[in-house]
């Protein structure tokens, strides 16, 4: 996120103990930016966190990290106008956005202006004076829109008032607070892409600006709940009129096909009866499915695949990829002495990793993106087997998933990879992990930071996380390797080789066919859709399970997310889905379809500036 | 619920006591089944509340009732919301625990308990110190009931909770409990209540948030500073006199029928927001004066048929009334005196204090307005309210002569006296009310002015004005009083015949110089003046008067006040000894 903070050169010059003020200051900037404008996409339109020291006129000075504003001009007549922008534009996707200037001097005469201009409107001017210029004035409390002649507004400001500005996306207008009072609306039918801007022109002059570094006088987070309780209230008083019947069949025909997808028989049976819909799946066939699924869930994955095999045939023949990634699968199930081939073999089966009542996340779709700080809902709950009633309760359970973040890649950690990686060669037979890390040159960031490296940052950087982890986990049972049984380590380790065997196979084949453009959608562990190259991919997830084997108790590893009953989701999703694709089924129910669309929609209304998108979540709509 | 007939009926047949009766039986569902009847019953204007009073055991039984279920929780705090309508019953239900009872129901997880339990205070802090100040340090799970109230007013909850969270805060604050420069008024309380007059309110939230706002600021120039420049107040409530609106005339008559029930109320309220808004800033008068047709929209509010608005319009004449710049041009050019004179014929008292009380401004010398007001024979009107009952009444009409009186014509003043009559003038000497008796004095000391009036006045006057100044020294009265007194008696030393009256009255020289010793230095200073006046030089007898205060001592008491610390007295008193040396 500090990325686009083009003051990082300029901070390290600053003295010692000011960096950890600044530092925190950032922080504070970043979260605070966060809570207002959730729905921002930064990547896409940052937001606006200082002055441009770019773009402004000459006789403008700035200091403090960019937010402090001077004249420096000879300020005699209104030529000597100047005026700064900001670093980026509004991003529409703020729905409200608020800004705040203190006036630290009046100067001269305090012929100051703050306001909001386009993107090269003439910044020898102050803002309001010209064409998409926009501004308040403090020497006559005047408003200036677009025009030399004002219009009366406000009351005038000088030395120490606190001006704010706010610009309200969904409904393009403007208004003013002055210490921390609403002055009312200013201008009306605002352009998009408006840079936060104020102009000085007589000699003394200085204002700082608060972009959400420090907390604002005026409390606009009020006003921002007030228009989202109008947004919300659109999207509930939504008119269907005439179609309510149709409306109605329309929600039932979703909510029933999401039951047939995940094979919710009994429900959806009983759905079906009661909303008289006819179910276009033989019961048989969604039995099947739902058999392999809860093989899936409970981590018996070899029976998983061996019913696939039997039920479907040709499928897992057709799906090369497909059969690979539930064996890697499988193999963590090794790991964790849940599968079947080494339970069989004596190990004791550590009971809260072997009930896992068939449920997966109700909308697994891939198109929907769910920010990774939010807590994983999930449909798994022991008492209730139907997914889409009980996801609160996932949340406390001690297996709630804990998303591994990307490593920063810093040389500082690099050292324990060495560390790790001998370790990961004197229990791993087959050896040239370390080595296909390095060649491995996808530049994907979601692939390639998921291996090794990630593991060993994360042990070091948090330690916090694996404190939190360890006492979790020490409420279990304490669990073993394959269930503590020799055989079953044996046999993994056979299974391991057989796999990489398998993985060298599949990258050859890649290689023949040239399949480095063949796409695959994935559900990835962060339940975000992406498309990355197949063999890479895999080979990846590979890289991932075999690390499990580097620690002593990978459970407590930085990888051992993965032995999380929760992974088995995307894996059974995925079977599903291809499964279904075989019958020319839809391999999404509808629900997620929707849900995946509407959130299309919502990044779309952003980018063409449509404010309203902010207050309509997705996921405020999937509790 | 039936129609009020139908209540009216229930009630004559004692359904009241009958109902408090079946809260005794143990059973729940019955008792609330009685209570939601009360609460039909009660909340129907046709019951006279007392009724919840008769029977002193049946508030504490409520009280108890509140702990049961949320159904008694919502139905008794209803009842009790609409059955306190005076200071008695706030303090009927406070004694009973209400306050520690009803607190804990504002964080309930139904609605529309909180709401009930949030109207419940509104009424039971309105205006009452006792339950304001108890209030303030309430907590409600660990939380300030201040915040609480602040949370309320959030902009996400619905306008009813916001309004009536406002109102809480708003009756603390008036009461004293909370300052009016606490954030919670300033930063939350006021905005909210300027929010709820906004277009986008229902008509009946308009009224009542304009309303509440002017209770709110009515005393602190602060808010009103800041409410004149928050979104656009001024502006903003230009609208509420747009109703019926002409589209909803064509259109809706529907809407129209509501628009007409809510026209009154609304011109009412701005009235009264615009009134509270320009009591003390003089650029605030400018800028609501400056509102669209404000001056044209006030002087039809004056002669509407309602009551209600004209109050509230000559309420906002009033305020505005004292601006000087006002009064020598807006309300010059808008005759605004004509609707205000015809307002003062057979008014109620209410409306007669706020007209009256503006005509004085109206009558200020400066104003333009005063003239025209002296032909259209408005002094036996203010005479007649100086007769009133009211003091307000009393004390406008005699501050209307005496504004009307300040360096008026010799024929105005004859006539004033004329009208007004000597024994009322002595009767609103001795008035009980302080000031009645001040502006009464002012009013002598207006008619006293310029020589030729001085003596004129007091050659038909001069016995029972000499006896009225006489009374009031000797009586027990405050210095500002006593100060006026002696100015009055300074005028009249001014007078050339006049004089007399006082150099033959030994009693009233002792009298003058006991005050110039007084402790007091307004007394002292008023007192020299008055000697300074006798022994005037170039007036004829001015030797026979000097010699004689000399005989009585004066010139030892005006040599002492020669050397006082306080200039102005000393020299008062070095000008008055040079006119024995000249």
């Amino acid at each position: 996120m500090s990325a686009q903070t083009s003051g990082c050169g300029f901070l390290m010059s600053v003295v010692v103990h000011g960096d950890a003020a600044l530092n925190e200051q950032e922080k504070e900037l970043n979260q605070r930016l966060r809570r207002l404008y959730p729905a921002v996409n930064e990547s896409e339109t940052p937001l606006p966190r200082s002055w441009s020291p770019k773009d402004k006129f000459s006789y403008i000075g700035l200091s403090q990290n960019n937010l402090r504003v001077h004249y420096k001009g000879h300020g005699k007549t209104p030529k000597d106008a100047a005026s700064v922008r900001a670093t980026h534009p509004i991003p529409a996707a703020c729905g409200v956005y608020y800004f705040e200037v203190k006036i630290i001097s009046k100067g001269r005469d305090g012929y100051m202006g703050i306001g909001l201009s386009a993107q090269g409107v003439n910044m020898n001017r102050l803002p309001g004076w010209d064409k998409h210029s926009y501004g308040y004035h403090g020497d006559d409390g005047h408003s200036f829109c677009s025009s030399g002649t004002g219009q009366p507004y406000g009351p005038t400001f000088t030395t120490g008032d606190v001006i704010g500005c706010c610009v309200n996306l969904i409904n393009n207008t403007c208004f003013y607070t002055k210490n921390g009072h609403s002055l009312g609306i200013a201008f009306t039918d605002l352009p998009p892409n408006l840079y936060p801007t104020v102009g000085l022109q007589t000699p003394g002059e200085v204002v700082d600006a608060n972009f959400g570094q420090h907390p604002f006088v005026f409390d606009i987070e009020d006003y921002m709940r007030e228009w989202r309780t109008k947004i919300q209230a659109q999207i509930d008083h939504f008119p269907i009129g005439e179609r309510e019947g149709e409306w109605q069949s329309m929600i039932q025909k979703m909510v029933a096909s999401y039951l047939v997808h995940h094979s919710y028989c009994a429900t959806a049976e009983a759905f079906a009866k009661s909303t008289d819909q006819a179910v276009h799946e033989e019961l048989a066939s969604i039995k099947n499915r739902q058999k392999i699924q809860k093989l899936v869930l409970s981590g018996r994955m070899g029976e998983a695949i061996e019913t696939t095999q039997q039920l479907y045939p040709n499928l897992l023949e057709r799906n090369p990829d497909l059969l690979f990634m539930l064996k890697v699968r499988q193999f963590i199930e090794m790991v964790n002495g849940t599968d079947s081939e080494v339970r069989c073999l004596g190990g004791r089966s550590p009971k809260s990793q072997d009930s896992y009542p068939g449920s997966p996340r109700p909308f697994s779709s891939p198109s929907h993106k769910a920010s990774s700080s939010q807590p994983y809902l999930t449909g798994y709950d022991s008492n209730c087997c139907n997914g889409v009633t009980s996801s609160k309760s996932h949340s406390s359970s001690p297996h709630s998933h804990k998303p591994c973040p990307p490593a920063s890649g810093s040389t500082l950690l690099a050292s324990d990879i060495s560390l790790n990686g001998s370790r990961s060669q004197a229990s791993l037979s087959s050896s040239d992990v370390d080595m296909e890390v390095d060649h491995f040159t996808n530049g994907l960031t979601q692939t390639s930071t998921n291996g090794f490296l990630n593991g060993s940052s994360k042990h070091t950087a948090e330690p916090d996380d694996c404190e939190a982890d360890m006492e979790v986990e020490s409420a279990h049972s304490k669990r073993q390797l394959c269930g503590g049984s020799q055989a079953a380590i044996e046999r993994m380790i056979h299974f391991g080789r057989e796999l990489q065997s398998m993985s060298e196979h599949l990258r050859r084949e890649c290689g023949k066919n040239s399949t480095n453009k063949k796409m695959l959608k994935v559900t990835l562990t962060h339940n975000c859709t992406c498309v990355v190259m197949v063999c890479s991919y895999m080979y990846s997830l590979l890289q991932d399970a075999f690390s499990l084997l580097a620690y002593s108790d990978p459970w407590n590893s930085p990888v051992g997310y993965q032995l999380d009953a929760i992974q088995r989701e995307p894996v059974c999703s995925t079977l599903n889905s291809a499964i279904l694709e075989t019958h020319n089924l839809p391999k999404q129910p509808p629900l997620a379809q929707a849900v995946g669309q509407a959130a299309q929609c919502l990044a779309i209304m952003a980018r063409t500036g449509s404010g309203s998108c902010a207050f309509a979540s997705v996921d405020d709509y999937l509790h | 619920m039936g129609t009020e007939n139908n209540i009216k009926s229930l009630v004559d047949c004692h359904i009241i006591p009958a109902l408090l009766q079946g809260l005794l039986c143990p059973d729940l569902v019955f008792i609330e089944a009685c209570l939601r009847c009360l609460r039909t019953v009660f909340i129907s204007p046709v019951t006279p509340v007392q009724l919840l009073y008769t029977d002193p055991t049946v508030i504490p039984h409520l009280m108890s009732l509140l702990s049961r279920s949320q159904r008694t929780q919502e139905y008794t705090t209803q009842i009790f919301s609409h059955c306190c309508k005076t200071p008695e019953h706030q303090t009927v239900l406070f004694n009973h625990g209400a306050i520690q009872n009803i607190a804990p129901l504002l964080i309930s997880p139904s609605y529309k308990v909180r709401m009930q339990a949030l109207k419940c205070f509104s009424v039971l802090a309105y205006e009452n110190t006792q339950v304001s100040m108890t209030l303030v340090n309430v907590l409600v799970d660990g939380e300030r009931l201040s915040q609480v109230f602040v949370r309320m007013m959030q902009r996400d909850q619905p306008i009813d909770m916001q309004l009536t969270a406002a109102k809480c805060l708003t009756y603390m604050c008036r009461a004293g409990a909370i300052r009016t420069d606490e954030s919670c008024i300033v930063l939350k309380t006021l905005p909210c209540l300027v929010r709820m007059c906004s277009k986008e309110h229902l008509l009946e939230e308009r009224v009542e948030g304009a309303e509440t706002l002017a209770y709110l600021m009515e005393p602190d120039v602060e808010l009103q500073r800041i409410a004149s420049t928050t979104d656009h107040l001024v502006a903003m409530l230009a609208d509420y006199f747009k109703y019926p609106s002409s589209v909803s005339a064509i259109t809706d008559i529907k809407r129209l029928d509501h628009d007409l029930k809510h026209a009154h109320e609304l011109r009412q309220a701005a009235f009264k927001l615009y009134a509270s808004l320009g009591s003390n800033d003089e650029d605030i008068r400018k800028k609501i004066t400056e509102t669209e047709n404000m001056m044209d929209r006030i002087v039809s509010g004056l002669s509407e048929s309602s009551i209600k608005v004209r109050l509230a319009a000559v309420r906002c004449l009033h305020s505005l009334s004292r601006s000087v710049q006002q009064l020598r041009t807006s309300f010059h050019d808008h005759a605004v005196w004509k609707p205000l004179m015809k307002l003062l014929q057979n008014a109620p008292d209410e409306i007669l204090v706020m007209a009256s009380s503006t005509l004085c401004n109206l009558l200020l010398e400066f104003s333009p307005s005063k003239e025209p007001i002296l032909e259209s024979g408005v002094i036996e009107l203010l005479c007649s309210l100086t007769q009133s009952d009211s003091p307000a009444l009393r004390v406008n009409g005699i501050w209307a002569l005496m504004n009307m009186a300040f360096q008026a014509d010799q024929k105005v003043k004859v006539e004033i006296v004329r009208c007004l009559g000597t024994e009322q003038l002595f009767r609103l000497l001795s008035d009980p009310d302080t000031n009645v008796l001040m502006k009464t004095l002012g009013l002598l000391r207006n008619l006293l002015s310029t020589r030729p009036h001085i003596d004129q006045i007091m050659s038909s006057h001069g016995k029972q004005i000499m006896q009225a100044v006489t009374l009031i020294l000797e009586a027990e009265h405050s210095i500002e009083v006593k100060e006026q007194t002696l100015c009055i008696l300074s005028n009249i030393a001014d007078g050339n015949t006049a004089k007399d009256l006082i150099m033959t009255n030994d009693d009233m020289l002792q009298k003058i110089k006991y005050y110039m010793g007084h402790s007091n230095v307004k007394l002292q200073l008023a007192a020299t003046f008055c000697v300074s006046n006798l022994i005037w030089n170039e007036e004829d007898g001015s030797q026979e008067r000097q010699d004689k205060l000399k005989e009585m001592g004066f010139i030892d008491a005006l040599h002492k006040l020669t050397q006082a610390s306080d200039a102005n007295l000393s020299d008062r008193a070095k000008t008055a000894m040079q006119q024995y040396l000249a």
